[in-house]
């Protein structure tokens, strides 16, 4: 019931359309959901509507995380 | 987000899962309760891998395919059949599931009616503008993940005067359903894997009631293989902990508060009810209908058509017992003989999140040595 | 079962089934047992047929046209077969535009010219309107045997090789069907795989051309005659970025995606190398890959399996049904 997938906005027309870059694709997406949303944000998009902005902070964190998690895997030579 | 899918990253949480199992010295049984949960454990190999660190994964009924009725699927059905030049437009998903009427792919349509398959309710209200004189149903179905999004194309439908375009609604609950199976005490539950992208509208308060009456503990999850692992590890320190909580393991992507804008437009458009599960039954306070106002854009009465009923699951078809927990897909007799992916005689064969399917695929007896 | 119903011609295994059942059994010819891409007659000839229904007929990388070439031409090549000769029979609906005819007619003919082969029969009939969906078109190829497919000499060790990235047609179709809000450059891959003609000679053991049903169901196809079981890498996959980004998006497995300009080889592990340079020095071969192997270390015979990104393992089985987006 959750397929949605993070991309990021590049255009927001004057009609409040937004247009979102996913793998090269541009992906239209309905914004009426994230009226905060601006261009650049990253947004989670779920049958064609925004549904929540993400947070870049939050993002970096689990990336680093990630990146942590691989290094203490291959340091116990896993 | 590859990081989230490395295979070394995962062996580490992996080992960490295994290690915090060890301390709780039994297995736990965790219900990812979100379908898009188990196609993502099916489709990243993790099912098996996750049972060899001791955890057993359980499906719950999270898949609107599988928990919608026969008995709208068949309105459904009839809307494409009987109508003439009216579209029905509905998620790819729903379209496949087998009911006395056959399904919406393989039924013939009215003279001049046409079945389009959409990725988003947009498309539905777009189609609807393109031609004002023609009728356009859309099959909405979803949980709260959905909802909003078929909620503004109502409300755009009422403010552009699209008197065309109607819902033929089949709006699903999460947190209610969750209540009643714990209150049914049929499937023992050790922790639950919440799902991230309802979450992304509800928020995490919705759970809270779970940790507070029933002690469970719980985790909100993303998709990727990562964040699913994040969750677990999560779950399991709770139960070692004995402090069962709502933990947000998705925070890149929601916030605990949820989205207060799709919850205001959900909330002006339907109200709740009781709706009726399938395999669950009459579920308190877990579906949503329009609420008057909007009450002319639900394509029931717009077409004379009575969606609810009793149960017209196909003979021997045992998916309510499935989305339960109550048997596994092999308890079933038709699974695997008559009950087959290209011959589904129930929706848990035919969802990709279907358990039945996903059993067949993937099920024990066809597991691969690792 | 007793009507006929959609499925049948699924390509699932329904289709099989009534291809194996009542085909086969009704005919007892010993070379329609065989169920190959093309059947190799006495005298050295290749015969192969089979026909193009598509909705919509035009779509970007190609049309119901091309189509009909390429996917008869490529019958031949990866049966071992040059391909020489085409027929050609149109059913045209009733109120068709003359201009798209005479576009498709035009397509045929450039797709032939490239192939290298002549259109040299055919038939056409006109049924009335709503009997035929604008056109149906059956092409029967015939060509010159120059190799078998020999799936008993398949060893450990041989390698799986795929000749490009997956599912780049069945996304510029699902696309010209409808966009759900996708905008993408991706294009049909449709084209003859003449490139494939040399690895026969080279010793190449066994290919089918990646059609209906994806790369999954062809291998699967072959996994299920075979003494060992087939594993593919998931990361050694080649995906274009619409294909990778549609099938996100979407919730589409590009497993599953139907290609038309794509083929899977089993080489001989000694060759595996050789073959890989030669199709990546052809422009249709650029992303050429190993994706897998024959071996007996992992799941049992008959198995089609996949090491997925994560490090897990997954069962493969066939498509059993259509694609199509999701929401879960």
């Amino acid at each position: 019931m959750c397929l949605a997938i993070p991309a990021k906005i590049t255009r927001i027309d004057e009609s409040g359309q937004g247009t979102a870059s996913y793998i090269g694709s541009e992906v239209k997406v309905n914004l009426s959901l994230v009226p905060q949303v601006k261009r650049g944000d990253w947004v989670i998009i779920h049958a064609g509507f925004a549904i929540s902005v993400m947070n870049a902070k939050e993002a970096r964190a689990t990336l680093r995380l990630f990146k942590e998690l691989a290094e203490a895997s291959q340091d116990e030579g896993a | 987000m590859k990081e989230l899918r490395d295979p070394a990253a995962l062996r580490r949480l992996l080992g960490e899962i295994e290690e915090k199992v060890r301390g709780i010295g039994r297995a736990p049984r965790l219900m990812e309760v979100c379908g898009t949960h188990t196609m993502a454990l099916f489709k990243s190999g993790l099912t098996p891998l996750l049972a060899g660190a001791g955890v057993e994964m359980v499906s719950g009924p999270g898949c609107p395919v599988c928990i919608t009725p026969n008995g709208i699927h068949e309105a459904a059905i009839t809307i494409l059949t009987r109508i003439e030049d009216v579209t029905l437009a509905a998620f790819g998903d729903m379209t496949r599931v087998p009911t006395r009427k056959g399904s919406l792919q393989t039924a013939i349509p009215a003279r001049g009616s046409r079945l389009r398959i959409v990725y988003s309710p947009e498309e539905a209200l777009d189609e609807a503008r393109r031609d004002p004189a023609r009728p356009v149903v859309f099959f909405g179905a979803g949980f709260e993940t959905t909802i909003p999004a078929i909620a503004f194309t109502v409300r755009r439908a009422a403010g552009e005067g699209l008197r065309n375009y109607s819902v033929l609604p089949a709006l699903w609950l999460v947190p209610p359903a969750l209540r009643a199976i714990l209150e049914g005490g049929e499937v023992a539950v050790d922790g639950f894997i919440y799902p991230g992208h309802v979450s992304a509208v509800i928020g995490v308060e919705p759970y809270e009631f779970i940790a507070r009456e029933f002690a469970v503990p719980g985790a909100v999850a993303g998709f990727e293989p990562g964040d699913i692992l994040l969750a677990i590890r999560s779950v399991l320190e709770q139960m070692a902990e004995g402090k069962p909580r709502v933990a947000l393991e998705y925070s890149r992507a929601i916030g605990r508060a949820g989205n207060p804008v799709a919850r205001a437009l959900m909330a002006e458009i339907f109200e709740p009810f009781d709706a009726s599960w399938r395999g669950l039954g009459r579920i308190p306070g877990s579906g949503l209908r329009f609420k008057d106002a909007f009450a002319g854009f639900e394509a029931g009465p717009r077409f004379g058509l009575e969606t609810s009923g009793p149960d017209r699951d196909l003979p021997g078809c045992r998916c309510g017992e499935v989305l339960r927990g109550v048997i596994r897909p092999e308890g079933c007799r038709l699974f695997g003989k008559k009950c087959l992916p290209d011959s589904p005689l129930g929706p848990c064969m035919v969802s990709y999140e279907g358990a039945c399917l996903i059993h067949f695929k993937y099920g024990p007896a066809r597991r691969a040595r690792a | 079962m007793t009507k006929i119903s959609l499925e049948l011609g699924s390509g699932g295994r329904l289709m099989r089934d009534f291809i194996a059942g009542k085909i086969v059994t009704l005919f007892g010819d010993p070379l329609l047992r065989e169920l190959g891409d093309a059947a190799h007659l006495p005298g050295g000839i290749a015969f192969t047929t089979d026909s193009y229904v598509v909705d919509p007929l035009f779509f970007p990388g190609g049309d119901i046209g091309s189509l009909a070439v390429n996917g008869t031409v490529n019958d031949l090549v990866v049966s071992g077969a040059e391909p020489r000769f085409l027929s050609l029979a149109l059913i045209l609906e009733e109120g068709l535009d003359s201009d798209v005819l005479d576009r498709v007619l035009r397509s045929i003919r450039g797709a032939a010219k490239t192939a290298g082969v002549r259109v040299v029969t055919g038939d056409t009939k006109v049924v009335r309107r709503g009997q035929g969906d604008k056109i149906y078109i059956n092409t029967a190829g015939v060509g010159r045997s120059i190799a078998r497919p020999r799936p008993a000499k398949i060893r450990r060790g041989d390698k799986i090789i795929l000749t490009g990235a997956l599912g780049d047609h069945s996304l510029a179709v699902m696309l010209a069907r409808g966009d759900f809000g996708l905008r993408s450059n991706v294009r049909s891959d449709c084209a003859a795989l003449l490139l494939l003609l040399p690895l026969w000679r080279k010793g190449a053991l066994w290919m089918r051309d990646v059609t209906r049903g994806g790369l999954a169901t062809v291998l699967f196809e072959l996994a299920e005659r075979l003494p060992y079981p087939l594993l593919i890498e998931e990361d050694s996959i080649p995906l274009s970025r619409p294909v990778q980004a549609a099938s996100e998006l979407l919730g589409i497995d590009p497993l599953y995606m139907a290609c038309e300009g794509k083929a899977v080889v089993i080489a001989p592990k000694a060759q595996a190398g050789a073959f890989l340079r030669r199709l990546r020095g052809h422009p249709l071969g650029r992303q050429a890959a190993v994706i897998g192997e024959v071996q007996d270390e992992v799941g049992r015979p008959g198995e089609l399996l996949l090491r997925t990104t994560a490090g897990g393992l997954r069962l493969l089985e066939p498509l059993t049904s259509e694609l199509l987006p999701r929401i879960c």
